[in-house]
């Protein structure tokens, strides 16, 4: 438990704005810099929704420790009394003609004059937001007083988080934090933390502890719904957040990657079968989390083939609104390749870059030759009828299938190798390479849909199979993902934003992954 | 007032003359034109009084996603190409309201053959392929209501391979494989 010596509640201007995310302070003791003994205290601002209203603060985290000084709101201006920034920062004030005033540190002066939006430091003009307001002996400057102003004549590095009404002093590493949980049965919880901020994963009893190479978080924790794998997430001293796990946690995946300015962490939750009884299989007993693996490409995926339908002179379906499928799903297909090799670490090949034609049996071609180990096709679809709506999926249909699969394989024949010798290669028919995989395909489908559903709207028949040209050649598990009807008005309009696009391509990128961690049955 | 009588009895006479030349005549030359400009067979829905047989013909259901049978009465063909024949041309004739057709208007029946083994080969003119609107749903609808319609009502027929002008094609809009005879497939039937 942190011991926890202060717990303020706060809200951004008296409820008519929204609330500020909470910001959370702890207790901090670097190794680095034991020698100087402080102590941040834990300084936690409402939890999301709170009520209690207590005055506004600023909070200064220095060497000498955390204090706060009261905020004075007026016309959405955050405003500090000039005498308190006097007392934390030791500065002089004197008076001047006219009512101006000079604030002097270590010989350096700022003018401010009343009524003016500018202070003038070594004949330099600064712009404030507001002009400072006197009132009699007390002179209130907006908050940026410091950030713009007294950061020019401070020695040390003034770094003033406004939203998390935070002012740092000095070269402490205070990432901001945010930690938020996505996804259903099975969440990952996503944390960022900047700027680039080392993070370790551990597993302690029943919770997971996130500990940052920091000496103190500014971080934003939301309140958590208890589900059956994250019960909720809380601070604990000195730079770590710990994630308290639920009855049916069954191990976890971290992957951490750096992003342009900060570091996110992902956490996939894994689930113990739900037909194990809980008793035999206490959260103590959890698999140990093997963080190693992570980085590392997993045997099993290597490339992924992602095939934007249609292209050049075919624009596929045009959507009420004149959206042309080949477009979208371009689009679409650019961010699953930069989220899956982002975060797998994986390689992800495009059938088409860019608004070219590609006949079907390239498109395969494209994927077998690069011995691609998934293949998923994407398209919007068209119905006769305008209520048409959802996604499906699709994976390969043959007529007389048995009978196929006996002619699909030709066996294998003894032939030339590249640099000499010879080597036996498989030989298959072209047009049914596909019948070989269409256990996997069918299990990919699966796995998709289980991810879209609730996610995104889905057709009434979710998963289908069809005699699908662009499939039937590729040698290894392959699906169609219809993301939706263009000939819907509301669908296409939603097919467009970034919402609907976001959830799409984390529900692919989700299905993938557990595609890879299904063991799969061999080709047949 | 004899020359009168004459005058109106020989005037119904030529009326009567007419009537029966317009009847007789005039209207099955005029009639054979217009059939003669509709394409290579006249329309089942057009067909002059005669045989009829009942036919579960596919439109497409009220959620889009599917098609769905209706049993209408088409015309009666001599053997199974030709009943083939009137098949295919009732399910690809327009429709009012409500229902929906899966095929293209325009599209128009070039030929049809059958083969011992009972492949169909249906050639359509190239609005089935101009006029389609693309996506996956639609064009295995497409499909599957021409496939199914003479599958479903044709013993003899086993499969059925679409051909446009007189050629094989791939696909219609890039999806569904037609480069092989398909079968009937009651997935697509609700």
């Amino acid at each position: 438990m942190p011991s926890c010596t202060g717990n303020v509640s706060l809200r951004y201007n008296g409820g008519s704005r929204q609330l500020g995310p909470p910001l959370t302070l702890f207790r901090f003791s670097s190794s680095l810099l034991a020698a100087a003994t402080f102590a941040v205290l834990l300084f936690a601002v409402i939890p999301a929704g709170g009520q209690s209203a207590a005055a506004p603060a600023l909070t200064i985290l220095s060497k000498d420790g955390r204090r706060s000084v009261p905020l004075t709101i007026s016309n959405d201006q955050e405003l500090v009394l000039l005498d308190d920034l006097a007392t934390v920062f030791q500065l002089t004030t004197r008076d001047e003609p006219f009512g101006a005033l000079t604030v002097g540190y270590k010989g350096k002066t700022i003018l401010l004059t009343p009524d003016q939006p500018l202070v003038s430091i070594a004949g330099r003009l600064v712009s404030l937001p507001t002009a400072p307001t006197r009132n009699g002996r007390r002179v209130l400057v907006p908050v940026e007083f410091i950030s713009r102003a007294l950061t020019l004549i401070y020695d040390t590095r003034l770094d003033l988080r406004k939203p998390s009404r935070l002012l740092i002093v000095g070269d402490w590493r205070v990432p901001r934090v945010t930690l938020r949980v996505e996804g259903g049965d099975l969440p990952r919880i996503v944390v960022d933390a900047s700027p680039r901020t080392e993070n370790s994963v551990s597993q302690q009893n029943n919770s997971l502890l996130i500990k940052f190479e920091a000496d103190a978080l500014d971080a934003s924790i939301p309140a958590l719904q208890p589900q059956p794998l994250v019960q909720a997430a809380r601070l604990v001293e000195p730079v770590t957040i710990a994630i308290d796990l639920g009855p049916r946690f069954g191990g976890f995946r971290a992957s951490t990657q750096p992003l342009e300015s900060s570091t996110r962490l992902t956490i996939d939750l894994t689930s113990v079968p739900t037909d194990t009884p809980l008793a035999a299989l206490p959260p103590s007993t959890a698999p140990p989390p093997d963080i190693s693996a992570l980085s590392a490409p997993v045997n099993g995926l290597r490339v992924v083939a992602l095939d934007p339908g249609h292209g050049g002179e075919d624009d596929g379906v045009r959507g009420a609104g004149g959206t042309k499928e080949k477009d979208l799903v371009l689009a679409v297909a650019r961010r699953i390749k930069g989220t899956i090799e982002a975060r797998l670490g994986i390689r992800v090949l495009l059938t088409r870059e860019d608004d070219r034609a590609v006949a079907l049996a390239t498109r395969a071609a494209i994927a077998n030759n690069n011995k691609a180990d998934l293949f998923i096709s994407l398209h919007a679809n068209a119905s006769f009828r305008k209520a048409a709506r959802g996604a499906s999926i699709l994976y390969a249909a043959f007529d007389r299938e048995p009978e196929q699969t006996t002619r699909a394989s030709l066996g294998s024949e003894r032939l030339p190798a590249f640099g000499g010798g010879v080597r036996d290669v498989d030989l298959v028919f072209w047009d049914l390479a596909q019948i070989r995989h269409i256990t996997r395909s069918s299990e990919l489908a699966a796995l998709l849909e289980e991810q879209f559903h609730d996610r995104i709207p889905l057709s009434a028949h979710p998963v289908d199979r069809a005699p699908l040209d662009v499939l039937e050649s590729a040698n290894m598990p392959a699906v169609m993902l219809e993301m939706g009807y263009l000939t819907n008005e509301e669908q296409e309009a939603q097919m467009n934003g970034p919402e609907f696009q976001n959830t799409f391509v984390q529900a692919v990128f989700d299905a993938v992954v557990r595609f890879r961690d299904t063991p799969g049955s061999a080709p047949r | 007032m004899i020359s009168r009588q004459a005058a109106i009895i020989g005037g119904l006479a030529a009326i009567a003359a007419l009537t029966i030349w317009v009847l007789f005549a005039g209207l099955p030359r005029w009639y054979g034109r217009s059939s003669a400009r509709s394409g290579t067979v006249a329309p089942a829905t057009t067909a002059p009084p005669g045989r009829k047989i009942k036919a579960s013909l596919f439109y497409v259901s009220d959620d889009g996603l599917r098609l769905t049978p209706i049993e209408r009465d088409v015309a009666f063909g001599e053997g199974t190409v030709e009943q083939a024949r009137q098949i295919v041309e009732a399910q690809i004739a327009p429709v009012a309201e409500p229902l929906v057709s899966a095929v293209p208007a325009g599209t128009k029946l070039r030929t049809i053959f059958v083969t011992p083994n009972g492949d169909a080969f249906v050639d359509f003119s190239r609005e089935l392929v101009t006029g389609h609107s693309g996506g996956s749903t639609n064009e295995l609808l497409t499909v599957y209501s021409i496939v199914n319609a003479l599958c479903a009502n044709l013993p003899a027929v086993h499969s059925v391979e679409l051909l446009v002008d007189g050629k094989q094609v791939e696909t219609l809009a890039g999806h569904v494989d037609l480069r092989r005879p398909l079968e009937k497939n009651l997935t697509w039937v609700q």
